[in-house]
């Protein structure tokens, strides 16, 4: 099928919503840059180690087992500003109140439909502006279209978790969502992510931190093995303002995490970073794109990747130092581990520099479980299996070490320790 | 305890002979040390003893306590009562000390059919061993070996020797990289834990640590095999003369 057939097929299968003025005349720029851009395709730099033809099939998504075991939200032990979706779909019915000093939370439909909400000038306008260096067109069709999602604006140090949970219940569910949070001046917020959202979904967040803000978010990407979900992480940075973001991802035939970071202003730091484990049939791809445009910030990489069974990981991760940028901190680390001959690391950093006076540093590597560690630990009397699992959860723990809070650090380790056991059971 | 017989072993990966018939038998409580210049075999004989990969045992037998171990995977020989004290302990970023302890102690209990010990009767035991060695709260937390000292990384194995108990010990060049005042410490952690039911095998270089940790016999190894065994007094015999008058005797 032709590229221009393929973005139309797709277009056609959705129906711009109408709202406010500024909401509509987004949407209308967002698909006109989809229109002029066309869907990805495999011969595109960003796309050769990741087939983006799932992602662009206007077909339904494959049929998806649901995984029972993954009804226990793994945040709900912790006291949270709850928020649900199912399959897609905002379930207020069952979301908590959403009154809490210092937020602002309203459904991305009722905020689009508001002629003067704070939204206009953030929704479309953060994701639209990144792709002016790499095109993300994934993105703007979710602009475009997207109807379901949440804007959330915090004004103050806000006291608990805000949590978003995501119940997968439809075996062929599809879902397109666009979130947009925006951290004012001093603010700080955690945002937890968590759970399968639908069989296929593309799911956009634009995130605006300005001058002092601080976001601690923590995504836990569902455990069932048939789902398709392609992210966007989009955010603009001010002075001093800092944002951390960690995923985990256990499992999922298809993902693609993408991280698009503008360090707009001095002092900003920006850590993000993932923790892997794939199975059988999985494939992972984490593209990050970083721009320093303010001089003496800081930005860190780390991405690690335990495969297994022939799964595939790949990481793409590029750091940007304009003209300017000086005394820019910039760091990047991402490790596949595989654990059989069949699995595939693919890494590609890539550092761009036009500064002067800058660190940047870059590593890959791709390796098995070190033998000589091995033996010593078995040679104690830990059994094989149970010291293959220590070490692979001691070369993740890297990973996990960026995520600030020490509480969710243990339940993101624990979550790995079930899933590493019951792969023994299995 | 160990009766090794007629121990022929080359690399799995070149097929390079590396021992050449080793007989040995070590009987309850005894303390041997072999001796021997550099490739002679040593370390390789203690590896294959704890079930290292990438050996071939092409002749011979290994029992403890009259089970046959060649056919054993490591963590099977150690809940027997193997234990190698490394000549290079591996350093292992990510795993804590205390986790590593407890889960190769609790792994040995259930093996041989005993209750776990919970998280506090493990601290209480570990921490009372530790402090005989003078390891501090601090080198229990960090992951294991990672930025210890050479002292330091010798003192952890007798620490993990000291609370996993096992029957027979190997030392494997226990004194290399350690000054006099760490070599007697760790000496006397070795000596405390002498028994008449747990034995040794002590593989060193030089003399001077059988001056702490005296031995009951003594082996020199050459070219893959003991070349000659006597008492405490062949070590002397070779510090005061070399290797090189020995061999040729032998030869």
């Amino acid at each position: 099928m032709a590229k221009d057939d393929v973005t139309k097929y797709k277009i056609d299968c959705y129906t711009l919503p109408a709202e406010s003025n500024w909401a509509n005349q987004t949407r209308a720029d967002a698909l006109s840059w989809l229109n002029q851009n066309g869907l990805p395709n495999g011969r595109e730099e960003y796309w050769k180690y990741t087939n983006p033809l799932s992602f662009n099939s206007s077909k339904p998504p494959l049929k998806n087992e649901i995984d029972p075991s993954y009804k226990k939200p793994i945040f709900d032990n912790i006291d949270c500003v709850k928020l649900v979706f199912v399959d897609g779909v905002l379930d207020l019915e069952n979301s908590d109140d959403l009154t809490l000093t210092g937020l602002e939370i309203e459904p991305l439909a009722k905020a689009n439909k508001n002629e003067d909400h704070w939204s206009l000038g953030y929704f479309g306008n953060i994701e639209g502006s990144s792709q002016k260096v790499v095109k993300k067109t994934l993105a703007s069709l979710n602009t475009a279209f997207a109807v379901q999602g949440l804007t959330i604006k915090i004004t103050d140090k806000v006291s608990k978790p805000i949590s978003v949970v995501y119940y997968h219940t439809d075996q062929i569910s599809e879902a397109l969502i666009h979130h947009v949070i925006k951290i004012e001046k001093n603010a700080h917020a955690t945002l937890l992510e968590s759970g399968g959202i639908s069989s296929r979904s593309n799911c956009v967040m634009e995130l605006s931190l300005e001058e002092n803000a601080s976001l601690d978010h923590i995504r836990v990407q569902g455990r069932s093995h048939e789902r398709e979900s392609i992210t966007y992480i989009f955010s603009n940075l001010e002075v001093n303002s800092c944002l951390k973001s960690f995923t985990l991802t256990v499992n999922g035939r298809l993902t693609r995490n993408e991280y698009i970071v503008n360090i707009n202003g001095e002092n900003a730091k920006a850590h993000v970073g993932g923790a892997i484990v794939g199975d059988n049939g999985f494939s992972h791809d984490d593209t990050v794109f970083i721009t320093h445009s303010a001089p003496n910030c800081e930005s860190r990489q780390v991405f690690k990747k335990v495969l297994r069974n022939g799964a595939k990981g790949v990481f793409q991760g590029k750091i940007l130092v304009k003209e300017g940028a000086q005394k820019t901190d910039g760091y990047q680390i991402s490790q596949g581990l595989m654990l059989d001959e069949d699995s595939n690391f693919l890494a590609k950093p890539e550092l761009e520099i036009y500064a002067d006076d800058v660190i940047c540093s870059h590593g890959s590597t791709c390796g098995e479980i070190d033998p000589t560690a091995l033996f010593y630990l078995t040679s104690r009397g830990i059994p094989k299996p149970e010291a293959q699992d220590m070490l692979v959860l001691a070369f993740l723990n890297e990973a996990i070490d960026e995520i600030t809070s020490n509480e969710i650090k243990e339940i993101i380790s624990k979550r790995l320790l079930d899933w590493m056991l019951k792969r023994h059971k299995s | 305890m160990l009766i090794i017989n007629n121990l022929n072993v080359e690399l799995e990966e070149e097929n390079k002979k590396i021992l050449n018939g080793v007989n040995l038998e070590i009987k309850p409580g005894e303390v041997h040390a072999i001796m021997g210049p550099n490739g002679s075999g040593k370390s390789t004989l203690s590896y294959v003893l704890s079930g290292k990969d990438g050996y071939n045992v092409t002749e011979g037998t290994v029992s403890l306590d009259g089970e046959n171990i060649l056919n054993m995977e490591s963590y099977e020989r150690a809940a027997l009562g193997m234990f190698l004290a490394f000549q290079y302990p591996v350093e292992i970023p990510g795993v804590g000390n205390m986790t590593f302890l407890r889960t190769a102690l609790n792994s040995q209990r259930k093996a041989n059919g005993k209750e776990e010990l919970s998280a506090a009767e493990f601290l209480k035991v570990v921490r009372d061993k530790a402090k005989n060695l003078k390891i501090d709260a601090d080198m229990l937390k960090r992951p294991v070996n990672v930025g210890f000292s050479g002292g330091e990384k010798k003192r952890n194995e007798i620490l993990q020797m000291a609370m996993l108990e096992p029957k027979m010990c190997i030392l494997d060049e226990t004194d290399s990289g350690l000054d006099v005042d760490a070599m007697r410490l760790v000496a006397n952690g070795v000596n405390a834990l002498r028994s008449e039911s747990r034995s040794f095998l002590v593989i060193t270089h030089y003399q001077r640590l059988l001056d702490h940790i005296v031995p009951d016999f003594v082996h020199i190894m050459a070219e893959g095999r003991i070349i000659k065994s006597g008492n405490a007094d062949l070590a002397l015999e070779v510090e005061n003369n070399g290797y090189s008058q020995l061999l040729a005797e032998c030869a």
